[in-house]
């Protein structure tokens, strides 16, 4: 928690031991309690605003904390100090030989060995990814082939749960070797030990030297890379699948057959530092923005340390709206509660009269009503901080009630308790309650005492 | 006998945009400890006024007022709260009970503003004050499951509390009839005999006729000032034994 948080906290928590355990603070308290509880129904009205506004606050920054770890996730998934290059088809495709229907785009061998030329990149893991039918005599899989270097274990933190990963001589050697994905391993060998058994990829027999752990597929987020299942990869040594496959690889969808030639389709770049992330991404850009290089934008650059920027920025502003948000409905709250207390001391005129002849101080009347807002805005604020927290916790169960499609959508995050902001939101309502409820409070206070006491 | 109150040329004019009315033109009064004195007059005669000031709820526009000794006239607005919490009781006509407290937190509430620490002490002490004023059966009642009667005794209980150099009672009875009138005027005559200091405000020479010495009031101004005889009072009197009141005293 931080300084600001704790200052709050035990503001409250002293205004708490002071009602609790002195003399006035106790009978104030229960003075306030008493005349809210005998008005029930106009109290919750009149805290409405401030439940609404507490609440919100509450399940809008637990969003805002959903998201932020989304995002945070993601981006540590992709890694903080990689940037990541695709190849993309460029839509407009003139260059396609529309008769043997081959679409050749993307990054190419030559890009990766510039790249390499780099002195600030520590890592190129370069992919080419292609769906193809693994079979095991007579069993068949369409599992998505990665053909890889050995860094790629690296960089996407793979666990094998058997054997080991591509070593650096299967891709001098081209080695017919293979690491098969958890889903890909259980659905070709039922009763088989996979481990040095051989699959066979086109026309090709590879020998399975490891199998991965059961990977979460990740929840493509923010366009920068496609939902992904890891556990249906088979992973095979980059210059294998040059040797093997060719350039030119077939992929057959749906009755339609369409061949493409893409030398890799992604590589991950990684830097020797974080400071040296945008630079080197600069770099990049501009190597690749070469026209001679790459006639058509058929690439595309991702650094996943700018999305940390976007989500400080998105957080500030959910901040600032938030801010702007809880501020109005405090105030429409506090105003609401202002209303309610004038009314309450005209309605007790005569208690204050008789209260100041028995002795009661300006200052005991203007006490003893402050109290009075005071705790209609922190009950009301509580009740608000129930709700929303409630409210985070049900959420989950709440999105799979049969009328949630129609509020949730799909990729929106899950909430997360933002645990300042109770303090925040209940310090705040107290404030609201010494705000608006000061002026009812000295209004009473300085009645003339005859006067009050004439009052009907 | 110490002097309890004294007042000197005591005038109070109330200005309300271009009228002024001027309520108490040069009234002088002592009042001496163990006195119980009835302001009579015609209505309007500055007899609420002249009681308001007493009880430090207003101040005089001129002259000068001593409550056992201090010159309160001039004393600020927290001065004379606690002024009022100390030395004074005040009993009303419209009994002013706080209708959301029972019968034993009524009477507690002149403590709350003397400081005094809410404890079992300060409870037991309510509890004797409301046996003596005849309810110590009723003390978690609230006012309005009382009688008016019972309500004004209420009211002289919780005057009692602070254990009060003076008490103020303005028509007491105002609202009673004449059977409840005496009996909440034996309760003062016996509270009076016991000590106590009591300045009551009255239209009915019925009530006066209870108290030691009758003031009269005629446009501001103290007509006359006489002693009274009160009869003896029925010693038969609802829920009072003496040594009860000793100890309130
Ligand atoms: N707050 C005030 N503002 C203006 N005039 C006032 C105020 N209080 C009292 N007065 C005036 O002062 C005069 C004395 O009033 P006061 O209430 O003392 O009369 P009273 O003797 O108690 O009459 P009653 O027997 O009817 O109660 C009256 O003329 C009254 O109108
Ligand atoms: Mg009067």
């Amino acid at each position: 928690m931080d300084a600001f948080s704790v200052a709050l906290v035990s503001g409250l928590a002293c205004l708490a031991v002071f009602l609790a355990t002195t003399d006035k603070g106790r009978r104030g308290l229960e003075l306030a309690l008493r005349s809210l509880w005998l008005h029930k129904l106009r109290s919750f009205l009149s805290m409405l605003g401030i439940i609404i506004g507490t609440s919100a606050v509450i399940i809008l920054m637990a969003f805002g904390e959903g998201s932020e770890r989304d995002v945070l996730e993601d981006i540590k998934r992709l890694g903080t100090t990689n940037i990541i290059i695709r190849s993309v088809k460029p839509p407009d495709d003139s260059n396609t030989n529309r008769r043997q229907m081959v679409a050749t785009y993307g990054l190419t061998y030559s890009d990766l060995e510039v790249l390499a030329t780099i002195p600030s990149i520590t890592r190129l893991v370069p992919m080419r990814v292609f769906p193809q039918e693994t079979r095991r005599s007579d069993r068949s899989h369409n599992s998505r082939v990665v053909a890889t270097v050995p860094q790629y274990a690296e960089v996407n933190d793979l666990t094998l749960v058997q054997g080991r990963f591509l070593v650096p001589d299967d891709d001098e050697r081209m080695n017919n070797v293979c690491v098969l994905g958890q889903e890909t391993a259980k659905s070709l060998f039922l009763f088989e030990e996979p481990l040095g058994s051989s699959v066979k990829l086109g026309e090709f027999v590879y020998v399975v030297v490891g199998i991965l752990a059961e990977r979460m597929p990740t929840g493509g987020t923010g366009g920068s890379q496609a939902a992904e299942d890891f556990n249906q990869d088979i992973y095979i040594p980059m210059q294998t699948a040059r040797g093997r496959f060719g350039e030119r690889i077939q992929i057959r969808s749906a009755g339609s057959r369409s061949a493409e030639k893409v030398d890799m389709h992604q590589i991950t770049v990684t830097v020797e530092d974080i400071d040296k992330v945008r630079p080197t991404g600069q770099i990049i850009r501009s190597i690749l923005g070469d026209t001679d290089r790459h006639p058509r934008q058929d690439w595309a650059l991702t650094v996943p340390l700018d999305r940390l920027e976007l989500v400080e920025r998105t957080k500030a502003n959910i901040r600032q709206s938030l801010g702007i948000y809880a501020s109005i409905s405090l105030l429409v709250g506090g105003i609401g509660i202002m209303n309610v207390m004038l009314a309450t001391v005209t309605e007790r005129t005569r208690e204050v009269g008789i209260r100041r002849a028995l002795g009661a101080k300006r200052s005991d009347i203007t006490f003893q009503f402050l109290i009075e807002t005071m705790v209609q805005t922190g009950i009301g604020g509580l009740l608000g901080v129930a709700f929303g927290v409630a409210y985070v916790f049900t959420h989950a169960a709440l999105r799979t009630l049969p009328m949630a499609a129609m509020l949730f959508q799909d990729g929106s995050p899950s909430p997360i308790l933002h645990v300042p902001s109770i303090t925040w939101s209940l310090s705040t309502a107290v404030g609201v309650g010494v705000i608006f409820g000061i002026y009812p409070a000295l209004r009473a206070a300085y009645m003339d005492p005859i006067e009050a006491l004439r009052h009907v | 006998m110490t002097e309890v109150l004294r007042i000197e040329s005591l005038h109070k004019r109330y200005s309300h945009d271009s009228s002024e009315v001027h309520a108490l033109k040069g009234v002088n009064i002592v009042v001496k400890q163990g006195e119980f004195v009835s302001l009579m007059g015609p209505s309007g005669s500055g007899k609420s006024t002249l009681l308001n000031v007493l009880g430090c709820l207003d101040r005089p526009t001129e002259g000068s007022y001593h409550l056992g000794g201090e010159d309160v006239s001039r004393m600020g607005d927290d001065q004379l709260s606690s002024i009022r919490s100390r030395y004074l009781g005040f009993i009303f006509q419209q009994y002013n009970l706080l209708p959301q407290y029972t019968v034993v937190e009524n009477i507690e509430i002149p403590l709350i503003y003397q400081g005094i620490r809410l404890d079992s002490e300060s409870r037991a002490r309510c509890v004797g004050l409301a046996e003596l004023v005849g309810l110590g059966h009723r003390l978690d009642h609230r006012p309005m499951q009382l009688s008016g009667g019972q309500q004004q005794r209420v009211a002289i209980a919780r005057s009692l509390v602070n254990r009060p150099q003076l008490i103020l009672a303005d028509e007491p009875t105002g609202n009673l009839d004449t059977k409840t009138s005496h009996e909440i005027m034996t309760l003062l005559s016996k509270l009076n005999m016991s000590g106590k200091t009591i300045v009551m405000v009255t239209h009915e020479n019925d009530i006066a006729k209870w108290s030691k010495r009758i003031v009269r009031m005629r446009d501001g101004v103290i007509e006359s000032d006489e002693a009274n005889t009160p009869d003896p009072i029925d010693e038969s009197g609802p829920g009072l034994p003496m040594h009860l009141l000793e100890e309130a005293a």
